[in-house]
């Protein structure tokens, strides 16, 4: 058993749920999703066991590409991550009537193989590969069922693809020049590379640019906002949820440890770059209007500070990385549904024209206000966690870096406040606020057990990124 | 050899068709017999060969391309049943036109003469230009039927200047020996002239900037089947003989003929790329697109001698997404004036097979995995970074994203617009040709190795 057999399930399930035709769909496509998840929690079994469940398989052979798959604890966190959103987000979106929803569900199933592709890759030129892969669903995703004017979607959907491709293109002349000094594509032999000083420069930078549009990082934000507020709810969750960490599990796989030199060379510029976006996505947070839009700064600013964590190179700063990377997936899925209820009955998204929601639905307040405390990283939340390791391991760079990065919390729970103030509270709104059904809480209380139970105890995940993590840093600070 | 044999017999046999009053079995039959010459082809893979006094010279780089270009026109041939139905009388001429074209393209990529080498130039061209100007009635046909023929004769005429050159300087039509003279210390200037001049006309036929002013008129102009074969067919062709033709002479090119082919490359995929973005007009977009690819095909030029099973990746990955895009095109314009993006709208919805074959198609020339057009831009980007050509590779992969605006246009007319008629009537043979086009493309992009091993 080994872990293509994740990436099988996906494929077959994304042809299978387009076979089924549009009234299937959705179920079947939550079944292969909810098979993928139970594969990957058997394999995570045998991984824990010691077994190997990598898979090596020569591809082409001139250039030397093999179709290689290893799973390390950080591969598979994602990978859960990965597949455990995937059935959530599929559920999420049963209450909505979606046209053509074979093609819909379809893509959904495709994009999630994809990015369980790009994370379990071992071979630069197969990583690739499912990197770019990952941009074709989401691009008709958004494109086709996302909302708003036409027009306007049109520009924001093609403006995101050819930014990403622009950055991501220049990723793939980076991997061409390491192919030619290492003759294979394979992580373990592009490691082993003795590279110049200029050169790790060049190659960083060169993915510096993919994996900084993708995140994003200040400057190379712009497409963000306008995508996730274009994009259908679910395809904003995929972004949101799990591509983004798509370009964060880069920085630290392939990245980091292919070009140290420039890594710790540069290391206040990159971090202050991650800081940079704490403040701006913060502040601009602030003034929005638009509840979608307002998540989508407010995730810009906590993703800087990710990024900036991982460029710490430090182990907390790496581990607090990857544990607040799943926690703002979860908690970004679950914002991003809560406005969903809230536009499938206001037909909204204007925080101005909500208000009074809590006395006519406390069910759904409660559960609203849970994870606005969790995306501001209250105590006993699985945010908590990883933010603080990344908060302390900035303060061991330059305690000001931890004092800016901070900020992310104080106005972070300033404006998801304000906003939960303005959104559910206040007089009664005249129109009437069903309360959630039974679905939309499932999916609810599933996102918010997983954040409270990981705040609690999250050593069963510290436990399995750890030696991976160790790993990662013991090749960046080799010596050259 | 006996292939090309095969080939114009086939020819004939084509034209008999006529005599005996058989035109409704032409299609078929005429497929049938591509098939077997297919085979035939095949056969010849491993037994290279010469024929009279190494007129045509057999070998693996000859028979490899020699079977794309068989496929190629069984495609072709396959869509004209549908193209020409409402000019039965004359359909055996068309088809022994593109049979004898084809007699003419393997005569191009398995020359061991000059004197060979630019007869199979003159067939391929001289049916061209018939096929251009085929549609009698319409100006435009006529206009660029003209266009072409004037433009093509002068290019001809350049490149029997430099044979003429080369002959000169070295005493002989045969390839191999002037390989071998071209290696000794003192050479007559008119040799590297004459190369130049034989260079100069073959841009020409590719359509690379500056030389390809003829390109968009003529594709624009031409009846749509001719266009598809203009930018598929005639133009791997083309490539492909101008890299043997430089493969076989002067096996090591000098520094600054690199250089003016860096200069040229660049410049074709930039302008043809920045043209394609302001074109409302499909035909037109493609041909300038065709223009870019030009330019990353002529990167190849730069690695003579190990870039060969590169360069028939790359073009068959071209050539296939190419047919799959232009019998949809076929299928959407039938009926129509002209071949604007208007047309497309809402093909999603009224055609998603189509639509979706097209937008596939689109994506292979932009070069996304898993397309094989990635791999062939990613392996020839390889060979360049080898080379030692960075900054032309930074320049294509530039160029790389710029073309995904205007593939991305088309797309996105299909999808989000809404459609201006209603499509009835699924033409089984489009649907195939579009089908089986684009699953080659795949499975090209699934194993690689299949093609870029071949001529290893």
């Amino acid at each position: 058993m080994n872990v293509s057999l994740i990436l099988i399930i996906l494929l077959v399930g994304a042809i299978a749920t387009y076979i089924a035709g549009d009234k299937l769909a959705s179920k079947v496509a939550l079944f292969f999703g909810l098979s993928a998840l139970g594969s990957s929690i058997v394999l995570l079994n045998h991984f824990n066991l010691g077994e190997n469940i990598s898979f090596l398989h020569q591809w082409i052979n001139q250039p030397n590409v093999s179709f290689a798959l290893k799973a390390d604890g950080l591969s598979i966190a994602m990978l859960l991550l990965t597949t455990a959103l995937t059935p959530i987000i599929i559920f999420t979106s049963f209450g909505t009537e979606y046209k053509n929803a074979k093609a819909f569900y379809s893509l959904i199933l495709f994009m999630s193989f994809a990015m369980v592709g790009t994370f379990l890759a071992a071979d630069g030129l197969l990583y690739y590969i499912f990197w770019e892969l990952s941009l074709i669903p989401i691009y008709f995703i958004a494109l086709i069922w996302g909302n708003g004017d036409t027009e306007e979607r049109k520009k924001a959907v093609v403006k995101f693809f050819i930014y990403t491709l622009a950055g991501s293109l220049f990723m793939l002349i980076a991997f061409i020049y390491l192919y030619q000094q290492a003759g294979s594509f394979l992580i373990e032999d592009l490691y082993k590379l003795n590279l110049s000083a200029t050169e790790q420069l060049w190659i960083f930078l060169a993915f510096f640019l993919a994996y900084a549009i993708k995140i994003p990082i200040i400057p190379f934000h712009t497409w963000q906002a306008n995508v996730y507020q274009k994009a259908p709810a679910v395809g904003t969750m995929l972004l949101s949820g799990i591509m983004l960490k798509m370009g964060l599990y880069s920085i630290i796989r392939w990245q980091l440890p292919i070009a140290p030199l420039a890594a710790k060379e540069y290391m206040y510029i990159f971090i202050s770059l991650g800081v940079a976006g704490v403040l701006y996505g913060s502040i601009v947070a602030l003034r929005q209007k638009d509840l979608k839009k307002l998540l989508a700064y407010s995730s810009l600013a906590h993703v800087g500070l990710i990024a900036a964590g991982t460029y710490t190179l430090t182990i907390d700063g790496l581990r607090g990385a990857v544990l607040q990377m799943i926690a703002h997936g979860f908690v970004v899925v679950g914002l991003f549904f809560i406005s969903e209820i809230i536009f499938r009955r206001y037909e909204t998204r204007t925080i101005a024209e909500m208000g009074g929601i809590r006395t006519q639905s406390p069910k759904f307040a409660s559960m609203f206000l849970l994870l606005v405390l969790a995306s501001v990283a209250l105590p006993t939340t699985f945010n908590f966690v990883g933010e603080f390791t990344v908060l302390y391991s900035l303060s061991q760079i330059n305690v000001w870096f931890a004092f800016l990065g901070g900020t992310t919390i104080i106005l972070g729970a300033y404006y998801m406040l304000k906003m939960y103030q303005q959104v559910m509270l206040g007089e009664t709104n005249t129109k009437v606020f069903a309360d959630v059904t039974f679905k939309e809480g499932l999916a609810l209380v599933l996102i918010i057990a997983v954040l409270f139970f990981f705040g609690m105890y999250p050593k069963p995940i510290t436990d399995l990124i750890t030696p991976s993590l160790e790993n990662i840093l013991t090749q960046i600070n080799r010596i050259n | 050899m006996n292939t090309l044999i095969a080939i114009i017999g086939l020819g004939v046999l084509c034209l008999l068709f006529e005599i005996f009053e058989l035109r409704k079995a032409i299609v078929p039959i005429t497929i049938i017999g591509l098939l077997a010459v297919l085979g035939l082809n095949i056969s010849e893979f491993n037994s290279p060969e010469a024929y009279y006094n190494n007129m045509i010279i057999v070998n693996k780089f000859s028979t490899a391309f020699s079977g794309l270009f068989i496929i190629l026109t069984i495609f072709l041939v396959a869509l004209s049943h549908k193209f020409y139905e409402n000019h039965q009388t004359k359909i055996s001429d068309f088809i022994a036109i593109k049979v004898f074209l084809l007699a003419g393209t393997v005569a191009m990529v398995s020359f061991g003469n000059l004197a060979m080498f630019f007869l199979g130039i003159e067939v391929l061209s001289i049916a061209l230009y018939i096929l251009a100007a085929s549609n009698r009635l319409s100006i435009k046909s006529n206009e660029a039927g003209l266009k072409y023929f004037l433009m093509g004769s002068f290019a001809s005429g350049i490149i029997l200047f430099g044979i003429c050159l080369i002959y000169g300087a070295m005493g002989t039509f045969d390839v191999t020996e002037i390989s071998e003279l071209s290696r000794s210390a003192e050479l007559p200037v008119w040799f590297p002239i004459g190369i130049v001049l034989v260079t100069i006309g073959m841009f020409f036929k590719i359509a690379a900037v500056p030389f390809h002013f003829w390109a968009p008129d003529v594709y624009e102009g031409s009846p749509a089947l001719t266009t598809a074969l203009m930018s598929t067919l005639a133009k791997v062709v083309a490539i492909a003989t101008l890299f043997k033709l430089l493969n076989v002479m002067n096996a090591d090119l000098s520094a600054s003929f690199q250089i003016v082919v860096v200069i040229i490359s660049m410049a074709s995929m930039t302008l043809g790329n920045i043209m394609a973005l302001r074109q409302v007009n499909v035909k037109r977009m493609l041909a300038y697109s065709g223009i870019s690819h030009a330019g990353f095909m002529l990167m190849t030029l730069l690695s003579v001698t190990n870039a060969a099973g590169s360069l028939l990746y790359y073009t068959s990955a071209y050539a296939l997404a190419g047919i799959a895009a232009f019998s949809v095109i076929l299928y959407v314009c039938k009926n129509t004036e002209n071949e604007d993006i208007t047309n497309f709208h809402g093909l999603g919805k009224t055609n998603p097979l189509l639509a979706a074959i097209l937008t596939a198609s689109l994506l292979s020339m932009a070069g996304i995995p898993i397309f094989a057009g990635f791999f062939a831009k990613m392996v020839l980007f390889n060979q360049t970074i080898q080379a030692g050509y960075i900054a032309l590779v930074i320049v294509a992969v530039v160029n790389s994203i710029i073309s995904v605006g205007y593939y991305f246009k088309l797309i996105l007319a299909m999808y989000t617009k809404e459609p201006n008629e209603t499509r009835t009537g699924t033409p089984v043979v489009i649907y195939a040709v579009a089908v089986i086009a684009i699953v080659l493309n795949i499975a090209l992009g699934l194993f690689p190795s299949l093609v870029l091993d071949l001529l290893a």
